[in-house]
């Protein structure tokens, strides 16, 4: 599905290098989660996937289910099957969650020659889909993200990424922030779309989120790279031990 | 004072090539108008109050083409019930126009003030005009007040079951419009008045309007898709206790606009909202000028102005709130903002407070700035295109602009012309 190579990464207008030479594969119906320590990478990772502006890739390749994704614009992506829970979710003041919903799944459905969804098959599906997430009417009429809580603010990703059926969803950090039993509700949210044709690409710090998502395959990104790759136990050690052991016997 | 010579000579010119219409009862009026007009001079790029704006085209005598437009689309406020009133080339049209009666108000012709002995009329026909024109001299509004060729009176006396809606059709291109509204809202009564158009290739017009105690007006104005017109226009508005007034532009296109807006709440617990929104493309410059005056306790006053300028569009807003002696627990708010799409493009704002009561609450902020890109590429992530989601986020700057109108159709109708105008243009 997605498939990462000798990914070398730097900042637009910085002579700063964040990704080091990558490499990583998820494939459909898989989830692979990513965890490594803060500035390790993990957010460049997600955003030079989506598409956004002020990184430059020097070297490597990505491509999702064979398609060649670097060159394309992010909108183009995201009608390819790309989707992105965001680390911080931004506020779009003016702009009513809902209006923003209804363009973003019917500009999808558009670019990928397909019909429009009418109006009130779309207020069915995100009426059904808000209430599994506890998202209630007054969050769908608000405007995008602003004056929701952090948590609201992760719960409106997932919502997003329900409605919009990716084929590859990556998570950053949608754990954070979240109470316990959010964490449950978004995890419902995620286990609900897995799909033997759909991949997810999860980051986090901690094992919780790992114990409602279960992961398939875990990776450690550290300096840019991944420096190791193992099962569910590999989450575990982290949650017990640390980086500092992992990394020492990676160097 | 001998004015300068420049000043002179242009404002002589300009009387030069007008002349005073004969109506009797308002002569008096007229003459006087006439008269401020001598002694202030008509503006000139020298005066404080034009710095941001050449006055030039408005102010010469004769007034420079403007082709006519030919919308492909259902002309503003089409779909609502209404009463028509149209002006073609500042010339009231009674064929187009509907029968003007309706149950409580009522619409008479300038002209017919006269003879039918309107007092209410010839009372207020330059004196909000005249009043404003301290402490800031408005020389192109006594101009209209003088000269004005046609306009009507109107008195609300009740509750006004549909909107009043001028149409201002431009059908010459090289007409050079002057129109004079005076309208009189009485104790109690309220109305909408709508008024869409560019109304000729000059146009200048004046709007007095008087509201009583506990009166409501709600004005919602469009000026027309016309790109070579230029307009230069006056609401006076005069607010009495708890009464209630709010305006909103809506300006698309059209190379030069100023609007001015000059209210005064000389009655407690008053009201009173002007908003704008301005969309400009290129040869486009478009001035907010905008003057409260609060003369009485607990009333509040908002200024909300949002432009979105592109390819070397110039925005202005100067606004100015002034808290007399006494008027306590004034709650004013003014908030001017401008939306660059690109470098070649400008906004020149002067917010100004001046306040001589200690128990008051005036706010003003002033922005200008760019798209923001972190909010387009959350949009784009999701799969809007570009143009789409640039749009999108245009339309949400200018939002706070528009949601300052209640009726929520009225508003629909201005955001579907927003929504074309950025559609065209994509
Ligand atoms: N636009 C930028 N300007 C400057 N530095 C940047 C920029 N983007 C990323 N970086 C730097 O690149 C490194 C990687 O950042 P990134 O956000 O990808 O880390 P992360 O692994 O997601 O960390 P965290 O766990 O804290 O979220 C950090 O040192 C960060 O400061
Ligand atoms: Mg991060």
């Amino acid at each position: 599905m997605l498939e990462i190579k000798n990914l070398q990464v730097k900042l637009e207008d910085e002579d700063k290098q964040i990704l080091k030479g990558l490499d990583l594969k998820v494939e459909a119906g898989k989830v692979h989660a990513i965890m490594g320590p803060n500035g390790s990478g993990k957010s460049t990772l997600s955003y030079v996937l989506s598409g956004r502006d002020g990184y430059e890739v020097t070297e490597g390749s990505a491509t999702l289910e064979g398609e060649d994704i670097l060159e394309l614009e992010p909108e183009e992506r995201a009608a390819a099957g790309m989707f992105l829970a965001f680390q911080y979710p931004v506020e779009i003041p003016g702009v009513g969650n809902m209006t923003f919903l209804r363009t973003a799944v019917n500009a999808q459905r558009k670019a990928r020659g397909e019909e429009e969804l009418s109006a009130s098959d779309f207020l069915k599906e995100v009426r059904a889909k808000a209430k599994t997430l506890k998202i209630d009417a007054d969050m769908l009429k608000r405007p995008v993200n602003v004056g929701f809580s952090g948590g609201e603010k992760k719960r409106n990703e997932i919502l997003q990424m329900a409605m919009l059926e990716p084929k590859l969803c990556i998570l950053d950090e949608t754990d954070s922030g979240l109470d316990v039993d959010a964490m449950k509700l978004v995890a419902e949210g995620v286990n609900a779309l897995r799909d033997e044709n759909r991949g997810f690409l999860v980051i986090t710090h901690y094992q919780r989120l790992l114990d409602h998502i279960k992961p398939d395959v875990v990776h450690i990104l550290a300096n840019g790279r991944i420096v190791k790759t193992g099962g569910p136990e590999l989450a575990l050690e982290v949650e017990n031990n640390g980086y500092a052991g992992i990394l020492a016997e990676e160097a | 004072m001998a004015l300068p010579e420049v000043k002179q000579s242009a404002t002589e010119a300009r009387l030069l090539a007008l002349t005073l219409p004969e109506s009797g009862c308002l002569k008096a009026a007229r003459q006087a108008a006439l008269s401020r007009v001598q002694t202030m001079g008509l503006p000139s790029r020298r005066d404080e109050y034009w710095k941001y704006t050449k006055p030039d085209t408005l102010v010469q005598a004769d007034a420079p083409k403007a082709a006519v437009f030919h919308a492909d689309e259902v002309p503003m406020f089409n779909a609502f019930e209404r009463l028509n009133i149209v002006f073609v080339d500042g010339v009231f049209d009674a064929e187009a126009s509907d029968h003007l009666e309706i149950e409580g108000l009522t619409i008479d012709r300038i002209e017919d003030i006269c003879c039918k002995d309107i007092h209410w009329a010839k009372d207020l026909y330059g004196v909000l005009e005249a009043r404003g024109q301290t402490p800031v001299e408005r020389p192109l509004a006594a101009l209209n007040t003088a000269f004005a060729s046609d306009g009507v009176a109107i008195r609300v006396t009740g509750k006004v079951s549909k909107p009043l809606n001028f149409t201002y059709v431009h059908s010459d291109e090289n007409s050079d419009a002057i129109l004079h509204h005076v309208i009189r809202v009485e104790s109690g009564a309220e109305v909408t008045v709508l008024e869409n158009g560019p109304a000729a290739s000059r146009f200048n017009k004046c709007m007095e309007i008087d509201i009583a105690d506990g009166g409501t007006m709600h004005l919602v104005r469009a000026q027309g898709r016309d790109h070579e017109r230029r307009a230069a226009t006056h609401l006076f508005a005069r607010l009495g206790t708890e009464s209630v007034f709010k305006s909103f532009t809506l300006t698309v296109n059209g190379v030069l606009t100023r609007n001015e807006a000059v209210i005064e709440l000389t009655g407690d617990d008053a009201v009173a909202h002007i908003a704008g929104a301005c969309v400009g493309d290129g040869d486009f410059h478009h001035d907010d000028t905008v003057f409260i005056t609060h003369d009485a306790v607990n009333c509040e006053s908002r200024q909300v102005f949002k432009k979105v300028l592109r390819n070397g569009a110039t925005g202005v807003f100067q606004g100015k709130i002034l808290v007399k002696e006494g008027a306590q627990k004034t709650d004013g708010y003014q908030i001017s903002q401008s939306l660059l799409l690109d470098d070649d493009s400008q906004f020149l704002a002067k917010p100004e407070l001046e306040i001589y009561a200690d128990d008051v609450a005036c706010s003003h902020g002033s922005t200008s700035g760019a798209i923001d890109e972190e909010g387009l590429f959350y949009l784009r992530s999701r799969g809007v295109p570009h143009a789409e989601a640039t749009d999108l986020m245009t339309l949400a700057f200018l939002a706070e602009a528009v949601d300052e109108i209640e009726d929520a159709e009225i508003a629909a109708d201005i955001v579907s012309r927003l929504e074309g105008w950025l559609a065209r243009r994509r």
